[in-house]
């Protein structure tokens, strides 16, 4: 098919000469339209689906602040924490610039958690939401390296170490793991470098892949469409034109709400930035302000708030606690056993998998466990939409009691967490390995939980009250 | 409800409880001076006179002081001693070899301790403002001197001659939470010989140096707190409207 373009009469104003010209050579009307004059989102959703555009905003900030920091900061050991600190006070509004980059890692991981929260209690991981949940996980695995790679940059104490004990976890891997630990650092010991590699993946590598992932998981999602909190599909009740009756379009409903909510984003993230950039320790850890030292081991490593749940299930797998984790592998294998109608050769499968990871608990030490865990603790989130066969997606219509189930996750993940900030006790070893059972139980035993129980009828369309 | 009361009552009296340092001493609250100029300059003079000699603040130009109100005149003719350019940073001379072999340890550069030290004892101007204050002469440690916050500490009391000679007195008490064994307790100083300026004097000064040095590991705080008063009122400004924006948008919704 030769080249057209559209003929406009002669008469026409210059912006629709100029529009018509680039539709002609680039689908710019079109995509504006599919994915937000014309991409129509359910009328009901509260305000926990603003997070993912606030999720958004917070990557572009990230992305500015960044730049503007890479053309001050030093990677070099010798050089890096003083070129921060160079940041700090002789480069015009260089403090405003960190202290933005520092408190938007946090900020980047809130939104998220609570976006991630939202996608949980309304189902949004369900059928056929699987591929924007999987790039959404992939997307939460982009974060967590980044931000691990960019906390090394500063080369204060804390950086340091905290790269030098989780690079060492790797060492925990039977066989490969002091050679790959040592291949990961480039040196025996955290170095000039390491810091120029985690240099190269925090400004290059990863966002690269966090972009692209970012543009999967919007892709996706405009494809199937939004769903909302009675997870009712609104593409079921369309108009003649094929209209969803319940919805309205992204452009301007959806805009003028998420720009609201920027706006009383922005204000909690300056009050941060301005008045409170270190977060009593939590935003910026005070040992950081240190520049690192490999001769002196900090008394406590602690890796900062957002990994903590993860490197609490770590630190939770202590050689006693690997018998309870036999005990649950072998009750596990038994429920799927018994209590499923999987085929023969998928239940002989589990059985030898389960028998290898008992007697593998047996062989190898409780590190590597901890370190595997830690690593499932992530992963399992990959496995939610097959896990979950609860017949309605959202908790509205699920039974009341599976609301409870959704509280004692909920709490055994924040206890997770604040365990992980706190040096180890034995009574917080204690509790933490029973929020790692409640962890873990939680996703494995969704399949039976999540199906059990009186289901309220889900409306065929959305519930909506004005506003 | 009786445990309620308490559980409240316990919530209530546990920040007042005051938290052990490092070496157990509990941390003084240190008065916050870094919006007084006089203050502040008085700490920058005793920090260029006392703690320079063997600390660095190396990411300090010495015209920075500017915004405590001195003017380019006034650092070089009484406050440049480490640098010939007014717009060099506080190096130091010592080296770090030196260093070393002298005090046991090289001493830190001080640019940022003031953020460095705070922990769950309380905020790094505490800590610098009870350390600088519980010296102590003890003939056991190689400089002669000993510190209640920073036990067995490299450092020596450089600013004894404002406080004077101070001795500490120790007691051995029973530890009530292990049987049969004593705790080498604190329990008071005895002034030697007196100093140069009385006690109230020495703490006032020492918390201006603590000020300065909070000032110091953060100079552009003060502008920080200022610009984000006027940066919060705008965003305020920006939700009533964008609030309006919305409900207008929202109100054809049904």
């Amino acid at each position: 098919m030769s080249f057209q373009e559209k003929q406009l009469p002669a008469d026409a104003s210059f912006g629709d000469k100029a529009l018509n010209w680039i539709d002609a050579r680039f689908p710019l009307s079109s995509t504006w339209k599919a994915h937000l004059s014309e991409y129509y989102a359910p009328k009901n959703f509260n305000f926990l689906y603003v997070f993912g555009s606030l999720a958004l905003l917070v990557l572009v900030i990230q992305i500015v602040t960044g730049i503007f920091l890479v053309m001050h900061y030093k990677p070099d050991a010798n050089l890096a924490f003083a070129s921060v600190e160079y940041i700090m006070r002789d480069v015009p509004w260089g403090w405003l610039v960190r202290y933005m980059h520092s408190t938007g890692a946090s900020a980047f991981f809130i939104v998220v958690y609570i976006h991630m929260l939202r996608g949980l209690l309304y189902g949004s991981y369900r059928k056929p939401r699987e591929l924007v949940w999987l790039f959404g996980v992939g997307i939460f695995l982009c974060l967590m390296a980044e931000a691990f790679f960019g906390y090394l940059l500063p080369w204060g104490q804390m950086s340091y170490w905290g790269a030098q004990v989780i690079v060492n976890l790797f060492g925990a891997i039977p066989f490969i793991g002091p050679d790959l630990s040592l291949w990961i650092r480039g040196d025996y010991v955290v170095s000039d470098a390491t810091l120029n590699r985690f240099f190269a993946f925090h400004v290059i590598a990863i966002p690269l892949v966090l972009i692209g992932l970012v543009i999967a998981h919007i892709v996706a999602l405009h494809e199937v469409g939004s769903s909302n909190p009675d997870g009712v599909e609104i593409k079921d009740t369309v108009t003649e034109s094929g209209i969803p009756l319940d919805g309205i379009a992204f452009h301007p409903y959806y805009s003028v709400h998420d720009i609201f909510i920027v706006t009383i984003f922005l204000l909690i993230f300056s009050a941060v930035v301005f008045f409170a950039p270190e977060m009593g320790g939590y935003f910026l850890e005070y040992n950081n302000f240190i520049p690192a030292n490999p001769l002196k081991t900090p008394p406590h490593i602690a890796p900062v708030w957002y990994f903590t749940p993860f490197y609490s299930i770590l630190r939770a797998t202590t050689s006693d606690f690997v018998y309870w984790l036999q005990a649950g592998v072998a009750a596990y294998v038994a429920l799927i056993i018994l209590r499923t109608r999987l085929a023969s050769k998928c239940k002989i499968a589990a059985a030898v998998i389960g028998l290898l990871i008992i007697v593998g608990m047996f062989i190898f030490d409780a590190k590597f466990w901890g370190v595997v865990l830690m690593g499932v603790s992530v992963m399992i989130m990959f496995g939610l939409p097959w896990l979950d066969t609860s017949p309605v997606k959202s908790i509205r219509y699920r039974p009341g009691w599976h609301k409870y189930i959704y509280i004692v996750f909920g709490i055994a993940f924040i206890v997770l967490g604040y365990l992980g900030v706190q040096p180890p006790t034995p009574v917080g070893t204690a509790i933490a390995q029973v929020c790692t059972f409640l962890y873990f139980g939680f996703f494995l035993l969704m399949p039976w939980w999540s199906a059990t129980g009186t289901f309220k009828p889900v409306p065929a369309r959305v519930v909506y009250h004005p506003h | 409800m009786r445990l309620l009361k308490k559980l409240i009552a316990a919530a209530v009296l546990l920040p007042g409880l005051a938290l052990a340092s490092e070496g157990g001493y509990p941390l003084d609250q240190a008065p916050d001076y870094t919006k007084d100029m006089v203050a502040l300059q008085d700490g920058a003079r005793l920090f260029v006179n006392y703690c320079l000699s063997c600390h660095s603040a190396s990411s300090m130009r010495y015209n920075r002081l500017r915004d405590i109100g001195l003017t380019e005149q006034q650092i070089k003719d009484n406050l440049l001693f480490t640098s010939d350019k007014v717009g060099g940073m506080m190096t130091v001379a010592m080296s770090g070899k030196d260093a070393k072999a002298w005090f046991g340890a090289e001493p830190p550069d001080l640019s940022v301790i003031a953020r460095a030290k705070a922990s769950s004892a309380g905020s790094g101007p505490d800590y610098l403002y009870t350390y600088l204050r519980t010296f102590y002469k003890d003939d056991t440690r190689p400089t002669g001197w000993n510190n209640l916050v920073f036990p067995n500490v490299g450092m020596p009391h450089v600013l004894w001659e404002l406080q004077g000679i101070r001795t500490a007195k120790f007691e051995d008490v029973k530890d009530p939470h292990e049987e049969g064994k004593t705790e080498h307790k604190f329990v008071g100083f005895q002034q030697v010989t007196p100093g140069t300026l009385t006690p109230v004097q020495y703490d006032k000064a020492v918390a201006d140096l603590v000020s300065y040095m909070t000032w110091m590991a953060e100079p552009v705080q003060t502008t920080r707190k200022r610009i984000g008063v006027w940066v919060l009122l705008f965003l305020g400004v920006c939700v009533v409207l964008t609030w309006r924006l919305n409900a207008s948008y929202w109100k054809d919704v049904r």
